[in-house]
């Protein structure tokens, strides 16, 4: 066995280690952020007195105030349209998407105006908007409630994007994201808002993990299954599936869609010569598309079959009571592997 | 009988024969209103009349050198350089500017070397200044996008405290008739009331929006739309440049101070194309250029100093010479402005180092080493 600088050093303080749901993990990561940096603001529908419709920024109108945390107006692209006249004048706005469906009339001053600002400005304009979008279906919701909107976003040059799948990332990921000098669009698995999980929360941040940084979270031999946000729970459970019946899954977690963490992806699936890619998101166009093309590149004479992907439908988000069909489950995920291996 | 229900609205110019605020006729005969005192010394008018001439002759270069085919394309301002350079002589240094892409005389008040400008039209760069060394934000080219950065702009400047001292600095966002109609610029109209803003809405109309007349943008006179918002609304005379720094220069304080946003409508009229590759011939008529032509906004500056003896013909050559030189120099930039390289593509996208710029970039750049290695 190899030390590997990863390895914790003794603690000096012992960890504040918290169980927290991931709805609360976000809101003190927010929180901390505003007692760093003053500048920090938090805006969108209903973030103030009620604390969002899923409280992740409960509490914090009240210890910081309205004109740190602004209860804006019904209206989507003027949320982000103002979030980048205060980024001009020096805030760091994080701006909350009441829901997934919802960010499409932001589309234009996301993919026109932040995305593109700096290049505009020949560098001399940063955008340090957060842009908080509760994504993925699994609720129970009505229509527009429901959806994976990520790829419109990875497809935009001068954004960053990634995707929180528990509450110990939740909380550093948030507060990375904020730090960040260019714009971030940052997906929250909604349905696992209420996941508990220990949140060390008085790590240094040096020693979180790097914001663009795919993470092992399951080591196994036989195949590599690529998720990231909600799917990333389901394929756990797969993977725990799989175990009994005597195959080992390796799961990674993304966490970072734009950067991608490639050479991480790379090395798994160099290692375990199969891979299948999970996310609610329809197929077609989809995420793992973009996944595939590359894993083909670069592991092309390691493959012992080609990815597989998991997803979506090519159709709407159905109504709610068939989700459970169109959503990508442990079956659907076990189907995929055993599918690779019968290639 | 079937009823055309389109026809049933009001003729909206007929209605919007309103009080324009005005201080200087059409015949360049010096007029009093009650809300809006200015007393210029003829040192100012002069320099006022310089702006006007000089940032027509640079406009008027710009389009030849696109016909020329240095410039890909240009928006003319021809026109509209009263209610460009009135808004922008009554701006502080502390005041920031939100232009559309039409905005070259504000870009002269700002001191923004109209050699960037042309840059942004020859396709050099997408914008190309720093906003913060001019207080004048990037051109924005997606309809009304800005009003809302403009927006959020004054509320960071509420945030700092700043409004009521002498450090206060005002917002101004520029957009056309034709912007009115977009969602961004009513909601730019909605965070700026219910937040009480320090912003002014400076709306040019210039009757056009390419080929649509304002009929296909409003029933009602523009700004009277700013009641709906709930912050006070004026029609200016928008070829009067006095009145459009009187009533810029009062909005703009009222910001300052801490009294909220103002919605400017200045009534002019875009006497050229849409831009270079627009043909007005195709949807208005001669007639109508030819009544604007008369309320010229240079002449009845020109006429007013005439008549007040405040300059001579040997001033009005002066200027004229100057504004021939600034073109002149113009062109010689223009026509020297290098290209940017092709690695160049890759540049500014991101402010932190990113795998796939690096990526891509470090692929393009053997690519195109390719070719050199080629034996000649």
């Amino acid at each position: 066995m190899t030390t590997e600088t990863g390895t914790a050093p003794a603690a000096a303080t012992p960890p504040a280690t918290e169980t927290l749901t991931l709805a609360k993990a976000l809101n003190e990561g927010l929180r901390k952020a505003m007692e760093n940096d003053p500048k920090v603001l938090v805006m969108g529908e209903d973030v103030g007195k009620l604390g969002g419709v899923f409280r992740v920024t409960d509490g914090l109108q009240k210890d910081f105030g309205e004109e740190r945390v602004i209860d804006t107006p019904l209206a989507e692209s003027g949320i982000v349209g103002t979030a980048i006249g205060l980024a001009l004048r020096g805030y760091r706005p994080v701006v909350e998407i009441q829901f997934d469906g919802f960010v499409f009339p932001a589309a234009d001053q996301i993919i026109t105006q932040l995305a593109k600002m700096r290049m505009r400005s020949l560098g001399t304009v940063s955008l340090p908007v957060v842009v908080r979008i509760p994504c993925g279906g699994g609720i129970g919701a009505v229509e527009h409630h429901s959806e994976s909107p990520e790829v419109y976003f990875t497809h935009t040059a001068g954004l960053r994007v990634v995707a929180c799948s528990n509450p110990a990332d939740a909380y550093t990921m948030i507060q990375q994201s904020i730090a960040s000098p260019d714009p971030v669009i940052f997906f929250e698995p909604k349905r696992r808002y209420w996941d508990k999980a220990p949140v060390d929360v008085a790590a240094a941040p040096e020693s979180w993990t790097p914001l663009h940084r795919a993470r092992v979270v399951q080591p196994g031999e036989d195949v590599t299954v690529l998720a990231y946000g909600p799917m990333v729970k389901t394929c756990l459970e797969a993977a725990a599936a799989a175990a009994e019946e005597g195959r080992s899954l390796e799961v990674v977690d993304l966490r970072s869609l734009n950067p991608l963490d490639i050479d991480l992806v790379v090395a798994s699936v160099e290692r375990t010569g199969r891979c299948v890619v999970v996310h609610e998101a329809p197929v077609f166009s989809g995420y793992g598309a973009e996944l595939a093309a590359r894993i083909t590149e670069r592991c092309f004479y390691r493959l012992e079959a080609p990815v597989l992907r998991v997803g979506g439908f090519s159709t709407p988000y159905p109504p709610s009571r068939l989700e459970e069909h169109y959503l990508p489950d442990l079956d659907r995920v076990l189907d995929a592997v055993d599918r690779t291996f019968a290639w | 009988m079937a009823i055309d229900s389109a026809r049933g609205a009001p003729d909206v110019r007929e209605l919007a024969e309103p009080e324009l605020v005005q201080l200087l006729t059409p015949e360049g005969e010096r007029v009093e209103h009650p809300d809006y005192p200015l007393d210029l010394t003829p040192e100012q008018v002069r320099g006022l009349y310089r702006d006007l001439v000089i940032v027509r002759r640079i406009d008027l270069e710009a389009v030849a050198l696109t016909r020329q085919g240095e410039l890909g394309i240009w928006a003319s301002l021809l026109g509209q350089e009263a209610a460009q350079i009135g808004s922008g002589r009554a701006l502080g240094d502390h005041d920031m500017v939100f232009p559309t892409y039409r905005e070259h005389g504000v870009a002269w008040c700002r001191d923004v070397d109209p050699l960037k400008l042309i840059g942004l039209f020859r396709g050099v760069s997408n914008g190309g200044w720093d906003p913060a060394e001019h207080n004048f934000h990037l051109y924005t080219i997606v309809i009304g996008s800005q009003t809302l950065h403009a927006t959020g702009y004054a509320m960071g400047v509420q945030r700092d405290g700043v409004l009521g001292t002498p450090n206060a600095g005002a917002v101004i966002a520029y957009f056309g008739d034709g912007a009115t109609s977009q969602g961004d610029v009513n909601e730019s109209f909605v965070f700026a009331s219910v937040f009480n803003a320090p912003i002014v809405f400076f709306c040019q109309n210039n009757q056009w929006a390419i080929s649509e007349p304002l009929e296909k943008q409003s029933r009602i006179p523009l700004y009277r739309r700013a009641q709906g918002y709930g912050f006070p609304g004026l029609r200016v005379d928008g070829n009067d440049v006095f009145a459009c720094l009187a009533v810029t220069r009062k909005a703009l304080e009222a910001a300052r101070t801490g009294q909220g946003p103002t919605l400017i409508e200045a009534y002019t009229y875009r006497m050229g194309a849409h831009t270079t590759t627009d043909d007005p011939t195709r949807y208005r008529l001669k007639a109508e250029e030819e009544a604007w032509k008369l309320k010229d906004p240079i002449e009845r500056v020109k006429a007013y100093l005439v008549r007040g003896d405040m300059a001579d013909a040997a001033f009005f050559d002066e200027i004229d010479a100057e504004a021939k030189q600034v073109a002149a120099d113009l062109r010689k930039a223009c026509l020297a402005m290098p290209d940017p390289g092709p690695m160049d593509i890759f540049a500014d996208v991101y402010a932190d180092a990113h795998p796939l710029m690096t990526e891509e970039q470090e692929q393009f750049a053997a690519y195109l080493a390719s070719f050199e290695e080629v034996p000649s």
